[in-house]
């Protein structure tokens, strides 16, 4: 049971430089947790309490989780989940 | 410093303009590990907002893969400013995720005397600490 999570630049100091790193878990809460394990502090910067922080955008196979269920977002082996900062400001 | 070709600093200025009263936003990708912004990327202001701007989240993961595919960066990052003065504010600081990129902001505020010569001023945002650069517009070499 493996999910490819793609790393935006930002966050690659998290990964010692790592693109993409593979990790597991049946939801994508709990694949984040599962990366945060490999490469800690990561999670802090995805997650704020129960939500995905505002700013960061994550897809599981192309598909915004906002529109799918979030961090209880179901997935399954092989599924690529691509992590993205939102590109915002005033 | 930010080299920019006039048709592409003159795109930038023309998106801004159009969404007037809303702020555009959008970039220019060029190849990685250059400096060079080519290809102009407008792209949806998700929030449709005089004050605020988001890339449309759908819009933004085919744009990074396109440029992945392409062996690109997002080397301008640029946004429009409707009525306040073309400076990074709190918020663009804050939420600034680009360190390598060109910062561009368009202000298409009226101008008190009339002329429609728009600022365009780039900046460097590197945690939260913004530093201006100058911009030269040079002829288009393609």
């Amino acid at each position: 049971m493996s999910v490819e999570v793609h790393v935006p630049t930002i966050l690659r100091t998290y990964t010692r430089g790592a693109k993409q790193v593979e990790a597991s878990g049946e939801t994508l809460g709990a694949v984040i947790d599962n990366v945060d394990a490999d490469h800690p502090g990561l999670k802090e910067r995805l997650v704020d309490g129960a939500d995905l922080r505002r700013f960061i955008n994550v897809y599981v196979n192309d598909e915004d989780v906002r529109f799918l269920d979030g961090l209880s977002t179901v997935v399954t082996d092989g599924d690529v989940v691509v992590v993205l900062p939102a590109v915002a400001g005033g | 410093m930010l080299r920019i070709e006039r048709s592409v600093h003159d795109q930038i200025v023309a998106h801004a303009r159009r969404d007037h009263p809303d702020e555009a936003c959008g970039l220019v990708a060029g190849a990685e590990g250059g400096d060079d912004p080519l290809r102009f990327v407008p792209m949806t202001n998700a929030e449709r907002s005089p004050t605020f701007f988001r890339f449309d989240p759908t819009e933004q993961l085919k744009v990074w893969r396109d440029m992945d595919d392409r062996g690109e960066v997002p080397v301008v990052i640029y946004h429009s400013h409707t009525s306040t003065e073309a400076y990074p504010s709190r918020t663009d600081l804050s939420l600034a995720s680009e360190p390598d990129a060109h910062y561009v902001i368009v202000s298409t505020r009226p101008s008190g005397t009339g002329d429609h010569a728009e600022e365009f001023r780039s900046f460097r945002i590197v945690d939260e600490e913004v530093t201006e650069e100058e911009v030269e517009v040079v002829p288009d070499v393609r």
